[in-house]
């Protein structure tokens, strides 16, 4: 394995990991820019900091993003969680193909097709825009990424101890409690989290099905980018890398804690 | 719409009667649930979405938005047809421009990602196993970052006083700072940095199923590397490549964000099109047409790659 790791495959990762990051580490470090121009350095300072927590309609759009981020992103990975054992589970019912298409497209469709398609049912259903529209939208395109993630794990899942506790007497519902759903719980906590990242960020969806009131975070920060670069959509945008990446490395840490205590459970039965 | 039972009764034998009614139920509301949610929050906009685009304005505009009543009342005369919107689509030159301009686009940028991408999926696959997890999380994270945020981060480095020619004049490669924003170079600089996780996850997952001792025995045979590469670590990572470019390329057409950001005002791509005839156009109808022809355009790749993933689905069981 060694011979193979060769310089070549060094470098190139290297250089790729140095394209990915380079840019948002810019980002964070003017962030702490003392000067107004955002390329010029002028020394370390957190007054954009300050100025943003200052801002009223900023705060007041975190606070929406993150009302919408919560709700959609628990409510996709109930549906989402459901639709990964419709595909996994039942091989055989009507109507099968166009559920998974419904599944998979949503993916890769453009966002603007999503947005314009559903602010048109929003207004055809006479359902006002505003919270309740964006936070449906956000639900219908995040479920489909949960799905994903949890099929993946599902498909991997060991149907005989369902079986075993099953022949053991427990019933379905609570075998799908005590058995299956431990098991996945990872592949849906981590669902979770990627549906309320892409909440967190979506900008096209949310322009078009939000109405007076709820406009987002990423629609405020793209009202302020068009105006210009300024050193407080810095902060805005590093106070949400921030948020996520806490995240992702707490959920990391979680995951490897849970799987050395599996990992020692599973010696522990063997031994006795 | 769930004809699961049969298919759930021979799965628990030992079920009594009472658990198999409940389990009946459970499936059928498995099934049921996200089946209508995404038939009614799915499916049935585009119905909606084709409907509009063939009404004339008047009807499609709700009520609340007086500001279109000019727009819709010119838009009326122009005829009676219901075809009005695609036949405007066809004749004006702008739409089929953004339409190839987007794919023109998509594509360059698609291949533009391969190209980085591969070589980076191959070292991760390449990588001594314990360093894998790391690699594969480090390709994920800057994903959980917003979109938006990675975007705007390259306006400060590209723009004609930005970092990046900053620096290529203070090392004197150029003296004059290059123009990169706003034209399509910064677009697709923007695309393949933004999808590039896209690429080269399914990538590494290709790469990484390989046996490289068929790259062993190649080279013992005498075959050197570079030809051992294309006759045999390529083909196999076909799968990953194709995965891959579908997950870049079919987003990528409709994009908006980063024409709107990065391409400036002269850049036509069908996603920015489509918003402006939408948000500053104020026209629902033909915003809708443009979406239905976009939808049109991408349908045999979206088709493509839900057989992909159905397939791979099989295959994993």
């Amino acid at each position: 394995m060694n011979a193979t790791w060769s310089r070549f495959n060094i470098v190139s990762i290297v250089l790729g990991f140095a394209f990915l990051y380079l840019p948002i580490v810019i980002l964070v470090i003017f962030s702490f820019n003392a000067s107004r121009l955002v390329t010029v350095w002028g020394g370390f300072s957190t007054q954009w900091y300050v100025s943003l927590f200052n801002n009223q309609s900023f705060l007041d759009a975190a606070w929406v993003t993150i009302r919408v981020g919560l709700l959609s992103a628990t409510a996709a990975t109930v549906l989402g969680t459901m639709a990964a054992l419709a595909l996994v589970r039942y091989t055989r019912f009507r109507g099968r193909i166009l559920f998974s298409g419904m599944v998979f497209a949503p993916l890769v469709m453009p966002e603007v097709i999503t947005g314009l398609s559903l602010l048109l049912l929003f207004v055809a259903i006479g359902l006002d825009r505003g919270f309740l529209t964006v936070l449906l939208a956000h639900i219908t395109f995040t479920m489909c990424f949960v799905a994903v993630v949890v099929q993946s794990r599902l498909i991997t899942f060991d149907r005989s101890l369902e079986e075993a506790a099953m022949d053991l007497g427990a019933t379905p519902v609570k075998t799908f409690f005590q058995v299956t759903l431990p098991v996945i719980l990872p592949a849906i906590v981590s669902g979770w989290m990627l549906a309320f990242t892409l909440s967190l960020d979506d900008l096209v969806i949310a322009s078009f099905t939000s109405g007076p009131g709820a406009t987002t975070l990423p629609m405020k920060i793209y009202s302020q980018v068009r105006l210009g670069v300024t050193p407080e959509i810095n902060a805005a945008c590093t106070m949400l890398i921030a948020v996520v990446a806490l995240g992702v490395i707490a959920a990391s840490v979680v995951n490897k804690q849970r799987e050395v205590q599996r990992l020692r459970d599973e010696q522990a039965a063997q031994r006795g | 719409m769930a004809d699961t039972t049969a298919n759930q009764a021979v799965d628990i034998p030992k079920q009594g009667q009472e658990g198999g009614i409940i389990a009946a139920i459970t499936s059928r509301l498995v099934i049921a649930v996200p089946y209508l949610w995404l038939l009614f929050f799915f499916l049935v906009p585009f119905f909606i979405v084709f409907k509009i685009s063939l009404s004339q304005t008047a009807i499609a505009i709700p009520p609340y938005t007086p500001v279109v009543d000019g727009i819709s009342d010119l838009f009326s005369k122009i005829g009676e047809f219901s075809f009005d919107n695609y036949l405007w689509l066809i004749e004006d030159p702008l739409y089929y421009r953004a339409y190839l301009r987007s794919v023109v686009i998509a594509g360059i940028s698609t291949l533009l990602a391969l190209a980085v991408g591969y070589p980076i999926a191959y070292g991760m696959s390449r990588a001594p196993i314990s360093l894998r997890p790391t690699l594969l999380m480090l390709v994920i994270l800057p994903f959980w970052t917003s979109f938006l945020i990675r975007v705007y981060a390259w306006i400060g480095i590209l723009k004609p006083e930005g970092l990046l020619n900053q620096f290529l004049m203070s090392i004197g490669v150029i003296n004059d700072p290059l123009i990169i924003l706003n034209t399509d170079t910064a677009i697709y600089i923007g695309i393949v940095y933004s999808y590039l996780p896209f690429m080269v996850l399914p990538l590494y997952s290709a790469l990484e199923k390989m046996d490289y001792t068929l790259i062993e025995a190649a080279n013992d045979l005498g075959c050197p590397p570079l030809q051992a590469f294309w006759k045999i670590t390529f083909p196999l990572s076909i799968p990953g490549v194709v995965a891959g470019c579908l997950l870049v390329f079919i987003p990528a057409v409709g994009e908006f964000v980063i024409p709107d950001l990065l391409g400036g005002s002269n850049t036509l791509m069908i996603g920015k099109t489509l918003w402006n005839e939408f948000f500053a156009n104020r026209d629902w109808p033909v915003s809708s047409a443009v979406a239905i022809i976009l939808l049109l355009l991408l349908v045999v790749p979206i088709m493509y790659f839900q057989h992909y993933q159905a397939k791979s689905q099989e295959a994993g069981r």
